[in-house]
């Protein structure tokens, strides 16, 4: 995304309900038209983090900007955004249309352009000849779809959305998955996705922000934030991971595991301890004889693409994945390349995302 | 079996206190005694209409509504605000809604009676501050203070028990779609809380139409309502013939404005009714 236009930024945003801290200077900015996704678990801020660009928070401290303009006193109903809700909230004592059209009236729009925008909106959401239903007769999808029109059909610079998907099941949320990145760059408006899934996040976003305790760990792009985690919680939240208590002896060395391997890493303390991150789709396996470490493996777990084996490698486990098996007992070898090993300083990391 | 077995006592309840009673009332409105026997007859219910029993009934339809009304215009806010407080003031406020309730019915309308009086409470409040008295005892305006007073209770918990329930986002929704606090009202709260409104319209519509007491009491000797005339039939003038044939068409009454007004809004959930 090349030098894309800032739209909102949040700077040093504290939040306390009198029980410590639920975000603690939180920093960050929002870029035009991307699809940006608060990750974390639940608890760590991501839902108040949204409500506050909303407005249904007031920031104990710190400022919003949006388009470089402060919003930190403006009223939900003043700001140019627009959410989905995570239980959709739609009105249950109006039928789809006037769901949809209820940001429109409220603008005062002319009838006939109402008409015409709702019809499009559900045309886009798959959702045409639904106008006089009931939203207690539609299922969840379906709910979720109207949710979404209601929003969009306001044409916001922002939407935000709070788990939108939670409530599907996963077939079903897949396809909204697919859909609602389509939708988001067919309209070309910036996306606030927030979820505990990353899958999901890794799936649909441009950039991902995880976070945990209030406290950003790291923002990246999805790719980034896969095979280059900044610390010990994201790589464990993101995927499965082995993580190994390591030392950097010199740049491109570090010993793990009772071992030395070659990396990629450089720029540590010599003798600095370290967090290191092995995939398990990363570690390749060789005949016991060959292999830089060995163990033995202690169970087989089918996965459907590949199997999840878990190997005692002196004690300690480590998980591999594999489209071939080894049977429960064996020993075997594993290999780790350098371009397979994450080098993390240890403990939390406070990002800036700061240009 | 074992289903039709607690069926049972309900079964039995109903019958007693609820088809039985109704049978009652039926038989005496369609019957008169004649020469020893009773004959089928609509003498009864064609006296309801006659002039002068109509005209009772249309004042206390006139009563019981502009009661109705009332409530609603009090209770209404009075809901929304107990709503919109914190946990522990809004318990104790919800407690001195219902207090007036715990006191005898009787008692507290008998109350009434020496505040309104022309030497009473009110007045003297209202010379001291060198304001012309009120004179409104044994008046509509009386009655119509009288039911208000009882009812409003009926009123006000359960539009307060709807209002309580709404979702917070959908107030949060309405808002993030631009509309302004009073908007919200308008086009969310109220309508979701027309359930509440009316169960209440109906709770206190049907004890307002349908009482004797206050009108006897706030209304004076003179002042006759429908309840007050069905009463007269049963206790005093001994026709129990014509005091029946009231009573089913007051039913009849209560039974199609109900209907009405269930229809109206037939498939909402959440209200007492």
């Amino acid at each position: 995304m090349a030098q894309a236009e800032e739209i909102i930024r949040l700077k040093n945003i504290c939040m306390d309900y009198g029980g410590g801290p639920v975000l603690d200077r939180l920093n960050l900015y929002i870029l035009k038209n991307e699809f940006i996704t608060l990750l974390g678990p639940s608890g760590c801020g991501k839902t108040t983090t949204l409500r506050i660009i909303g407005g249904f928070e007031q920031q104990t401290s710190g400022d919003i900007l949006f388009e470089g303009k402060s919003i930190n006193r403006l009223p939900p109903f003043a700001r140019k955004v627009n959410t989905v809700f995570q239980h959709y909230a739609l009105f249950s004592h109006m039928n789809v249309y006037e769901n949809v059209a209820f940001g429109l009236r409220i603008k005062k729009l002319p009838e006939a352009e109402i008409a015409r925008k709702v019809g499009a909106v559900l045309e886009l959401m798959n959702l045409p000849g639904y106008e006089k239903r009931d939203i207690d007769s539609l299922s969840g999808g379906q709910q979720q779809r109207v949710a979404i029109a209601r929003a969009v059909v306001n044409e916001p610079q922002v939407l935000l959305l709070d788990e939108p998907l939670g409530a599907l099941d996963l077939k079903l949320r897949k396809e909204m998955q697919t859909e609602l990145k389509k939708i988001q760059q067919s309209l070309g408006i910036t996306f606030v996705f927030v979820t505990h899934d990353q899958e999901e996040a890794l799936t649909m976003s441009d950039t991902i922000v995880v976070m945990k305790d209030g406290v950003v760990q790291q923002i990246g792009t999805p790719i980034d934030i896969y095979n280059e985690p900044k610390n010990e919680f994201v790589a464990g939240f993101i995927g499965e991971s082995n993580i190994l208590d390591g030392v950097m002896h010199a740049d491109f060395r570090v010993s793990f595991a009772g071992r030395s391997f070659t990396c990629v890493d450089k720029g540590f303390a010599a003798e600095e301890e370290i967090d290191v991150v092995v995939r398990p789709e990363d570690i390749k396996l060789t005949p016991a004889a060959d292999g830089m470490l060995r163990g033995v493996v202690t169970s087989v777990v089918f996965k459907g693409v590949h199997y999840e084996m878990m190997v005692d490698v002196g004690g300690r486990e480590w998980m591999l994945h594999n489209t071939l098996m080894e049977p429960v007992g064996r020993e075997i070898g594993l290999n780790i390349y350098p371009d397979d090993i994450h080098v993390m300083k240890k403990g939390k990391i406070v990002e800036k995302k700061t240009d | 079996m074992k289903k039709r077995l607690i069926n049972g006592p309900y079964l039995a309840w109903m019958l007693l206190f609820a088809i039985a009673p109704l049978f009652l009332v039926v038989w005496y409105a369609l019957t008169a005694e004649s020469g020893g026997e009773r004959n089928f007859t609509f003498a009864h219910l064609l006296r309801v209409f006659e002039p002068i029993y109509l005209r009772v009934i249309w004042r206390s339809l006139r009563l019981a509504l502009l009661s109705t009304l009332l409530c609603f215009l009090i209770g209404y806010p009075v809901a929304l605000i107990l709503t919109s407080r914190p946990f522990r003031p809004r318990a104790i406020l919800v407690v001195l809604v219902v207090l007036p309730m715990w006191m005898n019915f009787l008692a507290r309308t008998y109350a009434w009676l020496t505040l309104l009086e022309k030497n009473g409470l009110i007045n003297a409040i209202l010379s001291f501050l060198r304001l012309p008295p009120v004179d409104i005892l044994y008046t509509d305006a009386a009655v119509v203070l009288g039911m208000v007073y009882n009812f409003l209770p009926f009123m006000v918990l359960p539009i307060y028990s709807v209002l309580f329930k709404i979702d917070r986002t959908l107030i949060e929704a309405a808002e993030d779609l631009g509309a302004t606090p009073l908007t919200t009202f308008r086009r969310v709260i109220f309508p979701q809380s027309l359930a509440g409104v009316l169960s209440g319209v109906v709770m206190v519509f049907m004890p307002a139409v349908t009482t004797f007491v206050i009108s006897r009491l706030l209304g004076g000797g003179q002042y006759t309502l429908i309840g007050n005339l069905i009463e007269q039939q049963f206790l005093t003038t001994y026709d129990w013939g014509f005091g029946s044939a009231l009573s089913l068409f007051l039913m009849a009454l209560l039974i199609v404005t109900g209907g009405i007004l269930m229809r109206s809004r037939g498939d909402e959930e959440g209200g007492l009714w």
